[in-house]
């Protein structure tokens, strides 16, 4: 079954929200400002919002709104807020953040989500885009609204988390969007994280994203001298791009789901050009 | 400059560190292998749940939590396992415990399941902690280790263990008075602190992690010195690191946390593998040639060759801003046309990594 074509628009508009997710290395950055420049050219207001701390996305998309959100310091402001402010310094703010979230493992997460929440109700961005936490972290942090449900009966928390997971759970509020490499391993851990999404949390699952793939056809490589620099460049490129292309295949037989495929880029190093270099691709002028 | 050959050699312990995705678990498997081909009896750890060693390895029922033996060539031997934390830490509360009631009454401790299982650190603490069981297992003599693709990975250098995490954690602090007669658990209600915090994190949450710590108590001692051999051999010279990364920016960046966390404990990189590198394959003729099939297979050589370019001077570059010494050996290991996930195409690496 050919990958099924996807308008980009149709599903940035989907959702409010739209979380990135996806293990390490798969690019996941990428794609968050590749999508988030595509939303930009349809004239969506777009928030992208980052939970590891790095600073790649505010360099890849020097004119967008780029906010930080970090789940300790989600849960400090929280503590303040909640008649512990006394307590956090006197303890130094050293262990108390730590304290809370060891005994309730969970909290920081949902007061993450409710942050989101928050810029998703605020009526500022027709696309709120999450560029998720790495590897499995993903899933504990869209579980978290389920789990402190059910471990909080009543508090704040409770009803941050009821908030949250009714936002998760309505596909017109939010999506995962899943990023994959198209590879083997990857794809297979693709596919386990896309049931874990759709089974376990209950979040929609929007298109997923295939990055990197060399997608040209196989290269006449027997034209050229056997062992020769031509032909082992050749062979190894149509090994790639028929791997690339099997991958793609099998991953559309495992997942039903639509697929966008985002090309290699050359290079160490992403530049704002190659994010719109990529946004073109998608969504052609 | 001391290449990873000469540190393999050397080591008693290897961990490599970097960022997912780039090729640790292959790298880590490898590196077994050609300890293993060079006579010595090597283990590798993997904590990666994502079962890539196994596939790497070519083992089709996957790993266990105990070593299982490869079929790998040379005079040496290959082990692998996969860490299962909890029970790993399981065991460790057995054989810390003072009696088979206390283990239990821990094991069976709401808030101790919350720690086992998903408190950050403890995955890196239980690594540690079996590394050096299995660095004291007569049955190898090389343990490798495959890190967590996440920063926390090196979260066992914190200073005396992560194992600092529940004994100098300050809700045990809080909770545990020093008295005569020991350590004493104090009364939740009389403390206006734990009242507050009962009120955020609700009150069921607090009175287990108050039995933990009160069934934990005693236990400290064993947990304490047992960190600190850890450390003890993660700063002793029969350990190396090995950073591992792709010639990406993000990987770098990984890398160079990495780094920087080792060196803030005292420790160095020794080695340095990138993995991923768009391979070289030699000079193009110095025409263009004519003929149209020719012509796209000189194309692509070209273009290659460009990439690989750009990509090995932009990797340098940005390795080069790490911290990590310039004195420290880069392996640039090539993509290889396909997927890596049989003993042949380790093979194959290791081949790279050392030939």
């Amino acid at each position: 079954m050919p990958p099924k074509r996807v308008d980009p628009l149709q599903f940035l508009t989907d959702s409010t929200v739209a979380i990135v997710a996806g293990k390490g290395g798969v690019g996941k950055t990428t794609v968050t400002a590749v999508l988030a420049r595509a939303a930009i050219r349809r004239g969506l207001r777009v928030l992208v919002i980052e939970l590891d701390g790095k600073p790649a996305l505010s360099r890849l998309l020097p004119d967008v709104e780029v906010l930080h959100l970090s789940a300790t310091a989600a849960l400090a402001e929280y503590l303040d807020t909640h008649g512990l402010s006394l307590v956090t310094k006197r303890l130094a703010s050293s262990g108390i953040i730590d304290v809370v979230a060891t005994a309730s493992p969970g909290i920081d997460d949902i007061l993450v989500l409710g942050k989101i929440r928050q810029l998703e109700q605020s009526g500022r961005y027709d696309l709120v885009l999450v560029d998720g936490p790495a590897a499995g972290h993903a899933i504990t942090l869209l579980m978290s609204a389920k789990s402190m449900r059910t471990t909080m009966r009543s508090g704040p928390i409770n009803s941050q988390a009821v908030e949250a997971a009714a936002m998760l759970a309505d596909p017109a509020r939010c999506q995962v969007i899943l990023v994959t490499l198209p590879e083997t391993t990857p794809m297979n851990e693709a596919v386990e994280t896309a049931f874990a999404v759709e089974d376990r949390v209950g979040v929609h699952l929007g298109p997923i994203v295939v990055n990197g793939v060399d997608a040209g056809p196989a290269l006449p490589a027997d034209a050229a001298p056997n062992g020769s620099p031509m032909r082992l460049a050749a062979e190894f490129r149509t090994a790639r791009r028929l791997l690339h292309q099997a991958a793609c295949r099998d991953l559309g037989e495992m997942l039903a789901l639509p697929q966008i495929a985002l090309s290699h880029v050359p290079g160490a190093r992403l530049d704002p050009a190659s994010v719109e270099a990529l946004a073109d691709e998608l969504d052609p002028r | 400059m001391t290449t990873l050959a000469a540190h393999l050699a050397a080591a008693e312990v290897v961990i490599c560190c970097g960022s997912g995705g780039v090729g640790k678990t292959t790298t880590a498997a490898a590196l077994g292998l050609e300890a293993a081909r060079s006579g010595r009896r090597a283990v590798v750890i993997t904590i990666d749940p994502a079962k890539r060693l196994a596939d790497a390895l070519g083992v089709p029922g996957g790993l266990g939590n105990d070593p299982l033996r490869l079929a790998v060539p040379g005079s040496g031997e290959l082990w692998a396992l996969m860490l299962d934390t909890a029970t790993t830490f399981d065991g460790l509360v057995r054989s810390n415990a003072a009696d088979a009631e206390q283990a239990e009454r821990i094991l069976a401790n709401g808030f101790y399941r919350n720690v086992a299982g998903s408190l950050s650190g403890t995955q890196e603490y239980m690594a540690a902690e079996r590394l050096h069981a299995l660095h004291l297992d007569p049955r190898f003599d090389l343990v490798i280790v495959d890190t967590p693709p996440t920063r926390s990975a090196l979260d066992f250098l914190d200073a005396p263990g992560t194992i600092s995490r529940f004994i100098d954690h300050p809700l045990f602090k809080l909770l545990m008075m020093p008295t005569r007669r020991g350590l004493k658990v104090l009364n939740i209600a009389t403390q206006p602190l734990l009242r507050t915090i009962g009120k955020v994190v609700g009150g069921d949450v607090l009175a287990d992690a108050v039995a933990f710590f009160q069934a934990f108590a005693g236990m400290e001692t064993g947990f304490r010195s047992r960190a600190e051999d850890v450390m003890a051999l993660l700063h002793s010279d029969v350990t190396r690191f090995v950073l591992v990364a792709s010639p990406r920016e993000d990987t770098i960046e990984e890398a160079r946390y990495f780094a920087e966390r080792l060196h803030q404990t005292d420790l160095e990189v020794a080695a340095i593998v990138v993995n991923r590198c768009t391979p070289e394959f030699g000079a193009p003729p110095a025409k263009r040639p004519t003929a149209v099939a020719l012509a796209t297979l000189y194309d692509n050589l070209v273009e290659l060759r460009a990439n690989a370019a750009t990509e090995r001077h932009q990797a340098a570059a940005l390795l080069s801003t790490t911290g990590v010494p310039q004195d420290v050996h880069t392996t640039w290991v090539p993509t290889l046309p396909g997927d890596v996930h049989t003993l042949d195409a380790l093979a194959t690496i290791r081949t790279l990594l050392f030939d």
